[in-house]
């Protein structure tokens, strides 16, 4: 920009400035602004493009994970196979293999073909069975394990399909790609069609998908979350109930009691700088300090959460003395001209005034860390852990996987269903991520109070 | 302030767990991303039919597992490292100078690496020649070594169709690199007589070390965007692929059998690439897989031992398993492997 004066054009003999006639410096200003709202327009619209682009391409992938292809068979659990002695001792029960049950449902499913006059043809036997999940087999076990009564009956069982089979009916499979793919025969999706029109095979709601663990690549339509929530639920106990603390009280002591010097300074520069450093040296930390030298175990959630800790820290204490900052002088003064200690102005008045902004600090904070991968690397999540870790304490100490990783891990399988089950945990993730911001909105408005 | 108490009880947990000794009940492996799935197919099995818990499995690549395996004995130091390349002789070295003196070697099976275009491409038959030719910085030209002129299949091979030349293979920190360059690149330098030409021109003094000079130079590739390197997986290779029709990846012949709807495999040698043909031996581009146990975490970790025995199983491992199911080439002298397994056999050193 050129010096204003010399912008400004030099009447002429016949000027007469009128507020009804623009003249041309008016015109062009008008127009700066017209087009700074077009630019204004154009970035937002461009966001809300960016967003849209983004959900539209995430749900219409991961919305089908959440119902699951299943099949409704009657399960003969025969004494003969599952309990030779007939002891229903639990050691000798525990022997027999998910290969036996395997067998066991293979019967079930011929059985209920039969029964509904539908004949495999041009299938071998191994075909058909090749359409039940190799999960179900263990679902079984598990039932006859818990009850061993139930060996003699016959039970309802939901056995779910393969993960072909179940991509299938949620249009990821056709006849054409099954042609070609050497671990589906058209001939098999047929079958399925016809057991779907015979009423055999349901989508219901895949409640497993959120509660169940991860699966091996040969089972994608097992693979859920329910390790991953787990452990992302505890390390955020962690981050709350270890950064919070900590945090407010380090921001009211250099908020309020600090003297200002060239040390407290040095201790606000390095925070600023903290919570700029990127997220995987805090890995690096967490693994020489906490695994290595504290001798804490690998992959637990508790080694997650205080690494999440420290890298949160930061991120809520500038945001604490931010909100402690933002309450006014004149109440910190009437507290203490009415005689009040430095401690109960701080506990009594300014502490309830700043909660709000505390709340929504530590809440963006807490959003940020469920979302970190990166960190959790180097301290051996991201894993494929199947066992769920166990009630907290202890179970701080198991080993758990987290949401971000589970996605992450899902997108480096080799089977195509697995693309439908990462797309589904990014919508899991996200109806998270947005529960804890509408939270920090609640809270922060319950609190807030204007002046 | 029920923030502040329980802040403080949070701190006390964690100062308890920090000096308690803490005995970890589970098994814990890492390494190799080939060998990930094998390895959680084996642990799922695992889980559900002992009465020990899943054990866990990590990524990372073969040599960072190889390395945490390395980094000493004790309940915060992982088990087994799954690898697809042979463990090193500084990898030992590293191991003994952290106490970790018996390593057990396991080789479970092979994999077989194929070369793979989108499934509506035009079918490809390669040899190792036509593949040095296409990414070789230095290719043998009527007897003298050039720069590399060619710029779509037909220049390297008159038999190929004329589509642009453009290949995806595995960064450097994959051990299927390792095994491309030997098995592929290098193979394909002597088949084409770049070899000799550049042990000619080598300086080396003897023929041992013209012939090292000779593979290195053949190991350096085009740097013009005909040969891109891939760091992270096969899927990322898949979605070039997807993108570039082009384009030929190199992938694991696993992940190319789940995904036979979308790739078109080629041959090479004539031998179209399966489970059966890299068994025999007639698929030339293969590697054996392993998995290394430390010997001391035997009997302390539980069940450390019924997984390894049931790894190698002929229930997992064999001909019939699921591994072999998935895409695994079983191992002919796996009886051995069993026998080795079961009496806890240590390595020795590297021949």
């Amino acid at each position: 920009m050129t010096a204003p004066s010399t912008n400004i054009p030099v009447p002429a003999a016949d000027f007469r400035p009128s507020l009804y006639k623009t003249d041309s410096r008016t015109k062009r200003r008008n127009a700066a602004e017209t087009r700074f709202r077009a630019y204004g327009i154009a970035a937002v619209a461009f966001g809300v493009l960016a967003l849209v682009v983004l959900l539209t391409s995430v749900l219409s992938q991961g919305l089908s994970a959440f119902r699951q292809t299943t099949m409704v068979m009657q399960v003969e659990l025969d004494p003969a196979v599952l309990d030779k002695t007939g002891n229903r001792d639990p050691a000798e029960l525990g022997k027999v293999t998910t290969i036996t049950y395997g067998r066991l449902l293979d019967d079930a499913l011929n059985k209920e073909l039969a029964g509904k006059g539908l004949i495999p043809e041009g299938m071998s036997a191994r075909d058909v069975s090749a359409m039940i999940s190799k999960e179900a087999p263990a679902q079984l076990r598990k039932i006859v394990l818990a009850d061993p009564s139930k060996i003699g009956s016959t039970i309802s069982f939901d056995a779910w399909t393969g993960g072909r089979i179940d991509g299938f009916f949620k249009g990821r499979v056709t006849m054409e790609s099954a042609q070609l793919d050497s671990n589906v025969t058209p001939e098999q999706l047929q079958l399925a069609q016809a057991m779907r029109d015979a009423g055999l095979i349901t989508m219901p709601f895949n409640w497993a998908f959120i509660t169940g663990p991860d699966a091996s690549e040969v089972r994608p339509e097992a693979a859920g979350l329910g390790v991953a929530i787990l452990g992302s639920a505890y390390m955020m106990l962690i981050v709350l109930a270890l950064a919070l603390p900590i945090g407010v009280a380090a921001s009211i002591y250099l908020e309020e009691f600090a003297s200002k010097n060239w040390f407290t300074d040095l201790i606000e520069v390095n925070i600023a700088n903290l919570a700029a450093v990127p997220s995987i040296v805090f890995g690096i930390l967490g693994l020489a300090v906490f695994i290595n030298f504290a001798g804490m175990p690998q992959s637990s959630p508790l080694v997650g959460g205080l690494v999440l800790t420290l890298m949160t820290l930061p991120t809520i204490i500038i945001s604490t003395r931010a909100a402690l900052k933002a309450v006014p002088p004149s109440i910190k003064d009437a507290a203490l001209g009415v005689g009040a200690s430095k401690t109960q102005t701080i506990f009594h008045h300014v502490l309830p005034l700043a909660m709000p902004g505390i709340l929504t600090g530590t809440i963006i904070g807490l959003a940020q860390a469920l979302g970190e991968t990166a960190p959790l690397l180097l301290i051996g999540m991201v894993a494929f852990v199947r066992d769920y870790p166990g009630a907290p304490p202890e179970g701080f100490l198991d080993p758990a996987s987290a949401l971000p990783v589970q996605v992450y891990n899902f997108t480096q399988r080799a089977d195509p269903a697995f693309v439908e089950r990462a797309s589904g945990a990014i919508i899991v993730l996200l109806v998270f991520l947005l529960a804890m911001n509408i939270l920090a909105v609640i809270l922060r408005r319950k609190f807030e109070r204007r002046w | 302030m029920n923030s502040v108490k329980l802040g403080v009880s949070a701190l006390a947990l964690v100062a308890v767990s920090a000096t308690g000794s803490y005995a970890r009940d589970q098994i814990q492996t890492a390494g190799s991303s080939t060998v990930l799935p094998y390895a959680t197919i084996v642990a799922e099995a695992f889980g559900e039919n002992f009465d020990f818990p899943t054990p866990v499995v990590e990524s990372g690549g073969s040599g960072a597992g190889r390395k945490k395996l390395c980094e000493g004995v004790g309940e915060n130091t992982i088990d087994i490292a799954n690898s697809s390349s042979r463990i090193s002789q500084s990898d030992i070295d590293t191991c003994k100078a952290n106490g970790v003196n018996e390593i057990m070697e396991v080789r479970f099976g092979y994999d077989g690496i194929v070369f793979a275009s989108d499934i509506n491409g035009p079918q490809f038959a390669y040899t190792p020649a036509d593949w040095y030719n296409a990414l070789a910085a230095n290719v043998a030209k009527d007897g003298a070594l050039v720069a590399n002129p060619n710029k779509t299949w037909q220049d390297v091979n008159a038999d190929f169709p004329a589509q642009e030349l453009l290949a995806f293979i595995p960064g450097t920190k994959h051990g299927t690199r390792e095994v491309f360059d030997e098995k592929v690149i290098v193979a394909g330098c002597k088949a084409s007589g770049a070899f000799d030409l550049f042990a000619a021109a080598s300086t080396g003094a003897d023929d041992k070390a013209k012939a090292a000079d000779a593979a290195k130079a053949c190991n350096d590739l085009r740097k013009d965007g005909v040969s891109v390197d891939i760091d992270g997986d096969y899927t990322e290779t898949l979605a070039r692929i997807a993108a570039n029709k082009n384009a030929i990846g190199v992938f694991g012949l696993s992940f190319y059998q789940n995904n036979t709807d979308k790739l078109r495999v080629a041959t090479v040698d004539g031998v179209t690439p399966s489970v059966e043909t890299v068994a025999k031996g007639e698929y030339p581009v293969s590697r054996p897989l392993y998995f290394y146990v430390k010997k001391a975490h035997i009997g302390v970790v539980p069940g450390l031992q019924e997984y390894i025995d049931f790894f190698v199983s002929d229930d997992m491992a064999g001909p019939d398993g699921p591994l072999a199911a998935y895409g695994l080439v079983p191992d002919p002298e796996l009886a051995k492997t069993q026998e080795d397994v079961a009496n806890d056999v240590a390595m020795g050193p590297l021949q």
